[in-house]
């Protein structure tokens, strides 16, 4: 596991039973509603491995759905999560499945929002609570909601990422980790960047005019 | 990598405790003032001690009707003056097991490393103050020490039961607390590595075989005895006795048993308690 702080061993707050399965798994639901943009009214959850076997006793399912909610680890409505979503009218689904060579306590969204937005999210709970974002929409991504993150969909061609790094200094935001990535050349592309400062509506707006952008996310920290 | 021994080494070059160290490496880290982790390392302890409190009450039981009640029973035990362990050793056992099962019920707790092991750190420190003269702040300094050795486990090995076994999670758990307890009776950077690493080495091989996929059998009453491990630990170190293999190498292990652990015994209920016909017969009741 990469560099971690104190907290992140000594915390979070969380209503039981499982740091992997329960609070880890609310982590991921949060995640997956953020990079929605939206809450979910639609969505299919895959569980694999050891979410997917162990996952009753530690409320995995009430967790993903009580993330999807926008709960927090701490919030001690989480057992009554997917009543709370029921009653809301929104539509979850559980399967098992094989997501290939990930971490034993991962997950895919499938997730549909009111104004039909879609987005696959594969994400992993990683250990004591802290989880990874592993891919957004078939792409690879590293992300662990430590940062504020900007995730951004565009064509790839040259420009792009050098017009979104000009507005971000500009507004005087630092980037701690990028990362680019294609499905191919010439095609869709998307940028992570995970920022020291966080990222507000103004900039996020200005990011969304720039040429060849399709779609900008800012997404806070966990 | 990083190592604990860089830690030590430091400390012991500063003349600082481990926690010291921590607190400033933290502070560049996290861009914080001493003041601000101290504080939400403060929130942290009122958490600990709200479970422990909900616990020790006892009148939650899990949705399984599996755990519940036991850590009323022998802190009555001990108060009855019947101890056959002492003072320390029974009141970190009565307060471990509060913690944990209030993480079964669903409660409020906090992970440290994990929800699964969160009744270990605050069983032996707890149990130390009610025994000895510490402060608040020597409190939250011993947790800033804790939660250092858990990054380098994190870092270096696993606390994930589903990777590492429960030797990633109770072993992890019962390893920061006796570094923290030896720095909080007054022990050295140097025996903070001893007591971890005699801790740790007392739980290579631990498996994860939850019952019925749950967090309580045994996970709960692992939570007692990581604790009681942690404070033999302690113990030994602070009397000056030395870990033949330094924690780091000790940490490395643990990850390279985790690895070569089948499945079966991480963390899938599919393997040793899990499976005998008495475990079998659970899940078939709970699902």
């Amino acid at each position: 596991m990469s560099k971690s702080n104190v907290f992140d061993l000594l915390g979070p707050i969380m209503v039981g039973p499982s740091s992997s399965h329960t609070a880890g798994a609310v982590r991921l639901g949060v995640m997956a509603r953020k990079i929605l943009g939206e809450e979910p009214v639609e969505g299919t959850i895959i569980l694999h491995g050891s979410f997917a076997k162990t996952g009753k006793g530690h409320g995995t399912n009430l967790a993903l759905v009580a993330g999807l909610l926008g709960m927090n680890p701490d919030d001690e409505r989480i057992p009554d999560s997917l009543k709370i979503a029921q009653e809301r009218g929104l539509n979850f689904s559980f399967k098992t499945g094989d997501l290939g060579d990930v971490h034993p306590n991962s997950v895919k969204f499938d997730l549909i929002s009111k104004t039909k937005g879609q987005v696959q999210v594969t994400g992993s709970s990683v250990g004591g609570g802290t989880i990874v974002i592993q891919e957004i929409n078939g792409f690879q991504v590293e992300i662990k909601g430590d940062y504020p993150t900007l995730v951004i969909l565009h064509q790839d061609i040259p420009g792009v990422v050098a017009q979104v790094t000009l507005l971000l200094t500009t507004a005087q935001i630092n980037i701690a980790r990028m990362l680019v990535s294609r499905e191919k050349r010439g095609a869709q592309a998307l940028m992570v960047l995970e920022t020291d400062q966080q990222i507000d509506e103004a900039v996020l707006g200005l990011l969304r005019k720039l040429p060849k952008i399709n779609q900008a996310l800012a997404i806070e920290p966990l | 990598m990083r190592a604990y021994e860089d830690w030590v080494i430091e400390a012991e070059t500063k003349g600082l405790k481990i926690s010291g160290v921590i607190l400033q490496d933290q502070i560049e880290e996290l861009e914080q003032s001493e003041e601000a982790l101290m504080q939400r390392m403060s929130t942290n302890l009122k958490v600990m001690r709200e479970s422990v409190a909900a616990g020790l009450i006892g009148e939650r039981r899990s949705l399984s009707g599996l755990v519940g009640g036991d850590a009323v029973k022998v802190e009555s035990y001990r108060k009855n003056g019947a101890s056959l362990v002492g003072e320390v050793m029974s009141g970190a056992i009565s307060k471990a097991l509060a913690v944990a099962e209030i993480n079964a019920c669903m409660g409020k707790i906090v992970a440290a490393p994990t929800a699964g092991s969160c009744g270990v750190l605050p069983a032996v420190l707890l149990a130390v103050e009610e025994s000895r003269q510490v402060s608040e702040k020597e409190l939250l300094l011993a947790l800033f020490t804790a939660a250092g050795l858990g990054m380098i486990l994190a870092e270096r090995a696993s606390v994930s039961g589903a990777e590492g076994g429960c030797q990633a999670e109770i072993g992890s758990a019962a390893a920061m607390a006796a570094a923290a307890a030896v720095e909080l009776a007054g022990g050295s950077p140097r025996q903070t590595a001893d007591a971890a690493a005699i801790a740790m080495k007392s739980m290579l091989g631990l498996v994860c075989d939850p019952v019925g996929g749950l967090v309580e059998v045994p996970c709960v009453k692992r939570n007692a005895t990581g604790a009681t491990i942690a404070l033999a630990a302690a113990e030994m170190a602070l009397a000056g006795v030395k870990s033949a293999i330094p924690i780091d190498e000790v940490i490395d292990t643990m990850g390279e048993i985790g690895k070569q652990m089948p499945c079966s015994l991480k963390e899938t209920a599919q393997g040793g308690l899990a499976v005998t016909p008495t475990g079998r017969r659970i899940r078939a009741d709970f699902l």
